[in-house]
Formats: structure tokens, sequence, C-alpha cells
């Protein structure tokens, strides 16, 4: 997102995306027994949103006992958004964003909530139904290339594999969109033939996004895609990805753990503590003017490189236990503006000036008293 | 079961819950014990490989407590079937079977915690430290360990047993230790190489430690479940190995163990006489002893790598 | 060597201390000698096989200077050699050529066990993984009583551990003898970072090399761990190298700034100068790639890439030719040097040396 003023959603039929979503909703409809396996199409509360998360819970099933890793999160997500989920380790961001992808396994569970992904409920999917809609309209780039590419197979074969596994088998085409893929995002498709191995950290993220994009999807899930690299190629990489959602008006979900990372980039911004949703909101008020005081607290704990330079302290302490959460306001421990309530139970998300807060100092208070950045 | 103990004053960042504190001794060797029973008490496979192996070690230490009758004393009437005076009858020769299988049970013990123990006390030995000495000795320690690894094994063992006429329990022990340890010294080795250029042995090097130190002290220990696998699977090969060079008679003769009963059974065409028992009787105790190896190794494997345990999934899922 | 004496009342780590530069810097040192100075400094390593036998160069012809009661930041991208002088320093690695200096004795004439370990007590490392750095199969106290043990021999078992503990308080473990019990997988990385600071201070060194300390920690608490330097700096007179890719944390903590690119070193002078008036092209492509959530993106999408190079048999030239908006023709020929351009600030870059104005990106 460009800074400047906030520019009006074009209407839904003119924009790639709204041509696509028709598309992507004839096809998933042709998708013989999906009918029949998705049983009631639900009623989203946004009907124009692409993706609808309601009340998701993951709970993962230890030895000594359960950890509720995501409790009750529930956002959603219109066409062409660029979200980005912020939190520290152990937060949840990384479960919740394989749990909308539905990529969890033993021993994490979804245990509650829905994510509807254009009218269907994905948690009730079967696999074949997934793999239908996996890659065509939602594709999912993880954090490490070296990992999540396979270091035996040139980048062109494992493009082969993945246009090959969704049907398209000219070898003509395959070859024609790999080669498009890697012009998008600035490689020379030269490197078709390279192995991971060969390519620099930044050229690899890059073809991990380039094989994001092979289809086009609606929406591009990227778990923490810039961690591994230096500061100029992350922020090459940024632009890249704006300058990508620009023209093809896909919807982002960014995971990270740095929030002046996606200052620039991203519509709207959700930080996550200890599996709840601490706030959400538009990405310039909450840089601007923090609700939580866990935002707050992480604004400052910062260190800038213009301005004064003054002393920070972080925030003391560390996030609770999940096996045993608090009983009140997971972040009471910590918090610098605690009262007696926190403690005892556990806040509600309320609504402030179109930011969700998980704070009672927001309590029914529209738009009153707002913590402001000193 | 995790005991949340107050800090007097809170730290930095509050630390992680403490789990069975208080139950620490600081003798690393007994904590190691105290890791291990848990570990046994808590898994299944482990359980009952532990309680197998400790039956047999028990039939073997104390033989004649179970069998009163002289095992080689070919006194009885031949080929009797089992009865109160036999439990398992008598061989073809007039040997009490039963006691012959008790006695029997004591040689293949010794032979399998024998090599157990020498195979992966070498390998540790010569793997480890080539992979940390590296450079010269590194590549002279390879050079043995792969020359030795490329003859096959068990003509090998033929050979030298052979060569050696009856082997006797010592002598089958050392013969399966001299062929055997370099497999193991190549996979503690490669697991040595691999924890080479870990930071916590940059650390200890830069605190100015001796090698030696490092290797015993440092690497060694990180490496326990890796060596008490190999003890594992080195004793339970030596199990087989034994047995099966008694069984096509480069055994000691006079020896009473489950590989000679085999032996002589198969020379008296037990089967096609129809003493089945004196076949089936040592097999089922060999693959007994090697069960009880077995499960305990893979009990250990989970135990090491959480990412092999079997999933619990008892619970009903709520729906949302 | 001075004692470390104890603080009365124990400093309050969390509370967020002055951050103004201790005095420091090479105007106080002009005319005595530093802490720490390399001359020349250079690793080269083999690569290839047989057949094709190549050189890649990690360091080359490094001139730094650490003094006293002082950190120094070492910034650069990865591969730029930053780790490499680390190791160096830490005579983990020997130089292929140049030479070390540490309190005016050449490392180099280092050649007895004793000699080596005393070294090695003066000058330890800190490292960059939490979860790698401490061994898995011992509590925390091990590497602790360990080092007083090899470093301190004078001390009584009884006096080494209550040294040990006053260690783990002045990095802020506290209650020093519950967390002393521990073993590190029930540290939070954090902590574990500080028992690594806790490890290198028993043994009363003069300057610790500091290796991406807080890079693997999550944001809320790296302040804590870089406070914790700057009180150490003060409170302890311990000088601190401190390697990282961070240039925001760099200002934080550091009195100098040392910026690296391809084994060279591209700028170098006191942290506020450097960053305020940046005069090598590259400190200002870093400048303005880091996040800055209060000022404006001003980019487009065909921005520099990032890819820092491997620098495997150069030709003579800047390294930085390739990416520089503003190459001229003896760039292209002669590897600049190091030279001062303002107090303490020197830049290694024709165009900088030249006088003129440098404003690249």
């Amino acid at each position: 997102m460009s800074s400047g003023a906030a520019e009006p959603v074009p209407a839904m039929a003119d924009t790639a995306a709204g041509v696509r979503r028709g598309r992507f909703r004839r096809r998933l409809e042709a998708v013989p027994g999906l009918q029949a396996t998705t049983g009631a199409t639900y009623q989203p509360e946004h009907p124009d949103a692409i993706l609808d998360v309601r009340d998701l819970s993951v709970e993962y099933l230890l030895d000594s006992g359960t950890v509720v890793a995501v409790d009750r999160v529930s956002f959603a997500l219109m066409p062409g958004e660029f979200v980005a989920i912020v939190g520290e380790s152990g937060c949840g961001k990384s479960t919740l964003l394989f749990a909308i992808a539905q990529l969890l396994s033993p021993p994490a569970e979804i245990i509650g909530g829905s994510v509807t992904f254009a009218g269907r409920n994905m948690v009730e999917l079967t696999d074949s139904a997934l793999n239908a809609i996996r890659w065509k309209d939602l594709s999912v780039v993880m954090q490490s290339a070296m990992n999540a590419l396979n270091p035996v197979k040139s980048i062109g074969a494992q493009f082969k594999d993945v246009m090959r596994a969704h049907g398209v088998t000219a070898r003509q085409e395959i070859a024609s969109r790999s080669a498009e893929v890697l012009r998008m995002v600035g490689i020379d498709p030269i490197h078709l033939d390279s192995y991971p191995h060969q390519l620099s950290g930044g050229m690899r993220q890059r073809s991990m996004i380039a094989m994001a994009l092979l289809f086009t999807p609606e929406l591009v899930i990227m778990d923490e895609p810039t961690s591994a690299l230096d500061v100029v190629a992350q922020r090459s990489l940024m632009v890249q990805i704006a300058e990508l959602k620009e023209r093809f008006g896909f919807a982002v979900i960014f995971v990270t753990h740095d929030m002046s990372l996606v200052s620039h980039f991203s519509d709207r911004l959700m930080v996550m503590y200890a599996g709840q949703v601490a706030e959400l909101g538009p990405t310039r008020q909450l840089f601007d003017s923090p609700a939580h005081p866990y935002t707050v607290g992480l604004m400052d704990a910062f260190p800038s490189i213009r301005g004064p330079r003054r002393p920070l302290s972080g925030i003391p302490g560390s996030p609770p236990d999940l096996a045993r959460p608090p009983q009140g306001c997971r972040f009471a421990p910590r918090c610098p503006k605690v009262m007696d309530r926190c403690q005892a139970d556990p806040p509600g998300l309320y609504q402030v000036d179109g930011i969700d807060v998980r704070c009672f100092l927001y309590e029914g208070a529209v738009g009153a008293d707002r913590w402001s950045k000193p | 079961m995790a005991m949340i103990r107050p800090l007097s004053a809170p730290g930095p960042d509050l630390p992680v819950p403490v789990s069975r504190l208080s139950a620490r001794s600081r003798n690393p060797a007994v904590r190691g014990l105290q890791r291990m029973t848990t570990a046994i008490r808590s898994n299944r496979k482990a359980t009952w490989g532990f309680v197998l192996l400790v039956l047999f070690c028990l039939v073997s230490a104390f033989p004649w407590v179970l069998a009163h009758d002289d095992p080689s004393a070919m006194i009885y009437p031949v080929s009797l079937g089992p009865s109160a005076h036999h439990l398992l009858g008598t061989t073809g020769l007039g040997q009490d079977m039963f006691a012959q299988l008790i006695w029997g049970a004591r040689p293949v013990l010794l032979i399998a915690f024998g090599v157990g123990l020498g195979a992966t006390g070498i390998a540790v030995l010569i793997g480890v430290a080539a992979a940390y000495l590296g450079g010269w000795w590194d590549a002279v320690l390879n050079l043995v360990v792969d020359v030795l690894l490329v003859i096959p094994l068990f003509p090998l063992l033929i050979i030298i047993a052979g060569y050696l006429h009856s082997a006797g329990t010592l002598v089958m022990i050392a013969v399966i230790t001299f062929t055997g340890w370099s497999y193991t010294a190549r996979q503690l080795r490669s697991q040595a190489l691999s924890l080479r250029n870990r930071d916590f042995l940059e650390a200890a090097r830069v605190r100015g430690e001796r090698r030696l130190y490092i290797v015993v002290v440092e690497i060694i220990p990180t490496m326990t479940s890796l060596i008490v696998a190999s003890f594992l699977t080195n004793a339970l090969y030596a199990v087989l190995f034994s047995t099966s060079l008694q069984f096509i008679g480069l055994g000691d003769p006079t020896v009473v163990s489950w590989g000679t009963m085999l032996r002589s059974a198969e020379n008296n065409e037990a089967f096609q006489t129809g003493q089945a028992l004196w076949i089936i009787a040592p097999g089922l105790c060999i693959v007994g002893l090697g069960a009880a190896f077995a499960l305990l190794n893979y009990a250990f494997d989970e135990i090491g790598n959480p990412a092999l345990r079997p999933l619990r999934r008892a619970r009903v899922k709520r729906s949302g | 060597m001075t004692e470390l004496t104890a603080q009365p009342g124990g400093p309050q780590p969390d509370a967020a201390p002055a951050v103004a530069a201790a005095p420091g810097g090479l105007a106080a040192e002009s005319g005595t000698e530093p802490l720490l100075r390399t001359e020349g400094l250079t690793k080269h390593f083999k690569i290839g096989n047989a057949l094709s036998q190549r050189t890649l160069h990690a360091v080359d012809e490094v001139n730094l200077q650490v003094g006293e009661r002082q950190i120094v930041a070492l910034a650069g991208e990865s591969g730029s050699g930053k780790s490499t002088i680390a190791r160096l320093l830490a005579r983990i690695y020997q130089p292929t050529a140049g030479e070390i200096y540490f309190e005016g004795r050449r490392l180099s004439a280092i050649r007895s066990r004793a000699d080596r370990l005393r070294y090695s007590g003066l000058v330890p490392m800190v490292f960059q993984d939490p979860f790698a750095s401490i061994n898995p199969v011992f509590r925390v106290s091990h590497g602790v009583m360990r080092g007083l043990k090899l470093h301190r021999p004078e001390l009584s078992r009884e006096q080494r551990y209550s040294e040990a503990q006053r260690m783990f308080e002045v990095v802020g473990l506290t209650p020093a003898v519950d967390v002393l019990q521990r073993y590190p997988h029930e540290l939070s990385g954090g902590q574990r970072q500080r028992v690594g600071f806790a490890q290198a201070l028993v043994m009363r060194p003069k300057l610790i090399l500091a290796d991406e300390p807080v890079s693997m920690l999550d944001v809320s608490i790296r302040i804590g761990l870089l406070n914790l330097m700057v009180q150490l700096r003060d409170a302890e007179s311990v000088s601190i190298l401190y390697i990282t890719h961070d240039l925001a944390s760099a200002r934080y903590v550091a009195d100098r700034l040392i910026i690296m690119y391809a084994a060279m070193i591209a700028e170098s002078g006191p942290v506020e100068e450097v960053l305020a008036n940046p005069k090598h092209p590259y400190t200002q492509l870093l400048l303005s790639a880091v996040p800055d959530p209060r000022a404006p993106l001003g980019v487009s999408a065909e921005t520099d890439r990032g890819e820092p190079p491997k620098v495997i048999d150069p030709a003579p030239g800047c390294r930085f030719r390739q990416r520089c908006p503003l190459a001229i023709e003896v760039c292209h020929s002669v590897t600049p040097q190091l030279q001062a351009i303002g107090t303490g600030h020197e830049v290694a870059c024709h165009v900088a040396q030249s006088g003129a104005e440098v404003k690249a990106f």
C-alpha cells in the first residue's frame, strides 16, 4: 500500500480479482461431489470477503496435556487486501496460518471454528476437494526456501511438478508459464535449470513466490518469507510483493515478527498474543495510535535509526505457558496498565474507531480516550 | 506434574515452568539412570522389552533355580514327550531339553552383552576420535573402518571361526566384536561430525578446554541415545550371528547353548523324526531375546526422537 | 587487570540505562595503544577441488580498533566477513596475513598453553544461537563453572560457586541459585543468551566478542540484552565488539560503527556521525533499506536487489562498483583504501575521498 490516502476499493467485477473470483466460484461448483461433502454452505458475516475466519481454534495434543495454540481467532479478508499477522514466537501466528491453509498435522488439530474460503468451509472439505483449491486459488510461501524447495531438483523441474499436479501437461504451456512467472519476480528465465543451492537467498525466495503465483491465486499466504534475508534483500522482496499484488490483485496474509517490515505494505495489521487476537485494525492507525498495551510495548521495543536516541525498556516478563493459560487477560502479568479486573476476567474484543482491541480499557467506550503514542 | 516455583523477584523474562526440578540428582550418572527409568516406564515397547530382557538375564544368571538336571548328561530315555519330570521332554540324545534350554541361555547372553559392550566401546573411541581430531587421524582411522566395512561380515566370521576350529564363548565374543565394530564406528563418526560445528563445542574451545576433554565430556554425552541404540543393535546381531555360527557347526559342541541345541537337533533330523520341540524351543528363545533387544531399540528411538512416538487419538473431536 | 567489584544493591537489569556515548573513540586514544588493534587482517579460504583451486576472500586488509570501555558495532550483510573477523579474533581461525594486537602484544606470539588460556579468558565470545550454544546435556552451571575452573584456578569450589551466582545476578538471571540448577531447555532464548554473557564474564574479560547475540531473539527480549550490554560497558568496564546486521540495534548500543562490505571495511566512525552523514554509497543503501514505520516509503520495484557478492578471486577495484550509481573510472581499477574524512570518520570510497557530494540512495 503506498503512502497516501486510502483508495476506494474498486467494484468487484471490474477488477482482475473480481473476474477471477467469478471463475473460481464456478470451478468450485464444478468439482464432482463437492456439494455433497460440504453440506450446507455457510453464510459469512462479510459476504464480499474471500476469506472469513470465525472463532478458529487449534489445539496441540501433547503427552503432558493439551495446549490451545490458537484461541477463537476471527477476521475477514477482502479481495486484494494485505493483512499482516504480527506477534512474537509462541503467539500462534504460524499455527494460525497453517490452520487456514489446512496444512496442520498431528498433534495439532482444529477443534473449533470455520475457515470459509469463497463460500466453502475449508475445515470440512475432503482432501480431494482441498486439492482442487490448493495452488489454483490459495497458495503458500514458506519461511525458508532452502527447506521448502527440493534441493535435488532444478527450479524448472519443480515448477513442472506443480503444474502437472494441477492438470497442466502440455510442455509448451509449462515452459512458457514457468518463464513468465520467473520474469514476473525479476529473475532471468535461464535460471529454470538452476538448482536451489546455486541461487542466492533473495533469488530463492523470489522463485518460491513465483511458484506460488503459477496459477495466479486469489490468496497467497506467506509465512515470514523474508526472515532469512538481509535488510536490502528484504526491502527489495517486500517491494516486489507489493508490486505483484497491485498487478494481479491477489490478497495476502503475511506472518512476521517484525512490525516495521510491513508498516508500508499492509492494509490491516493483526497483533497476536498468546494465541489470541490482541488488536486488529488499519495499519496506519495502529502505528499512529496503538490501542492495546502490548502493541504499545512492541512499538516501543524497536530502536529507531532516525530521530532521537532514547533508552527503551521492552516488555518485561515473557508470554504465558499456553498449557495453563492465565484466568483473566493473558497479558495482565506484563501489562503496565493492569487493573484488578484484568486478573480475574478475560476481556472480549471491543471495537473502537474501527479497531478491534482485546482490552478492558476500551470496554464499551466507542472512540473514547485512546492511548496515543508519546 | 509441572511445578511452577514462584521466583522471589521477577527476572527479566520469567522462566518457562519447570518440571520435576526437585527430583534431580547432582551426579550425572545417577541422573542418566533416572532419565532412563522414567523413559522405560512411560513407553510400552520399552517396558515389555525391558521385562523380557530382565527375565532372560535372571534365567541365565541363576539357571540352577529352574533346571535341576545336568543339561549335558545323556542319561534319560531318548525322545520323550513333555511330562511332569521333563517339562519339554528329552532330546534324541537323552538329555533333558528344559535343562538345556535354561543353561543354554547363559552363553548367549554373555555373547550378547560382551559383543554389545565391546563393539560399541571400540566404535565410540575410534568413531568419535576420528570425527573430532579430523585431518590425518581421521583419514587413517576412516581407512581402517572402511576396509573392515567392505569385507562381508558373515563369510568373514565363518572363515575366522573355521580357522579356530571350535569357537567357545570367549572366542565367539572376540570374533564377532572384531568384525562388527566398524559399522557402528561409521555411524558414530557421522553423528560426531554433524555435532562438530555446534556452537556449544566452539564455545568450549573458546573457553580453552583441551581436545580430549571436549570429546569425552562435551560430545559423547550428547550422543548417548545413539550409543545405547548401537549397543542394543550389536547385542541383537551378536545373538543372531553366534547362534548361526553354532548352527552350522563352527561353535564349540561341548558348550550348551541354544545354537548348539539347534545344531544337534539338525544333526539328528529332529523335524523328520517328530521331535519338533527340539528345534522350536531354542528357536523361540532366540526370537524372544532378539525381540527384547529390538523392542528396547525401537523404544529408545522414540524416546530420543519425539516425532516417532505413536499418536494418541483417544479424544472425541469437539464440534465447532 | 582491574578486579570486577560487586555493585552494592545490584543493578536493575531492566531499567534502561543512559545511552549517551561513553567517553571513548579515537580521539580519546590518540597517543595510547587501543585495547585491540588489527593491521591488514586478511583471511582467505581455498575452495574448489584439485582441478580448479580458487580463493575465497573472507576478510581483506581490515584495520580496526577497539578501545577500553567501548562498544564497537561491526555491521554488514551475510558474507561481508564480520563473523570471520570474530573468529579470527577468538583465535578459532589463523589469519592468512596481517596481525592482531591485543594490549599492544601480537597474537601470533602466543605459543604456550598458558598464554592461549589467558587470551581466551580476556577475549571470550558470545554466540548467536541461544539454542545451540549451550550443551543441552548439562545444567547451565556447567559452562560457567568450567570457565571459572580453567581461568581462575585460585578459587576453591565454594568460591567458584558463589562467583557463578554473583555473575548470574549481574546479567539479570535471578534468583541465581535457582537458575543455576536448570537445564538449557528450561530457559527461554533470552535467558540462555544471558547465560552466554555470564559464561564470558566469569573469566573477567576485557573484550567480549558478541556474534549477533540478539538476532535470534524476539524483538521485545532484544532490548533487555542490548541494555545489558550497555550496562556491562559502564558498570563492569568491559569492551564489546558487537557484530550485527541490524543498524538500528547497532545505533542503540554502540559508540563506534564499522560497516563492512565484501570482506573490506567500507566506512567507520562514531555511530551518530556515520548514520547522520553516511559517506559511502553502501552505507546509504543500508540506511535506506532499514524499515522505518515513521518515514514514507519512496522506492520502486527496480530497487537494488541486495545480493552481496561472494568474493572469489576478485579483480582490483571497488567491490561495490556494480551496484553503485556513482561509480567513476577509477572505481573499476583501483581498490579504495580507508581514509579519514572527518574526526574519527573514515571511508573507503574514491568519490567520497575526492571531496564530492555522495548522494547515492
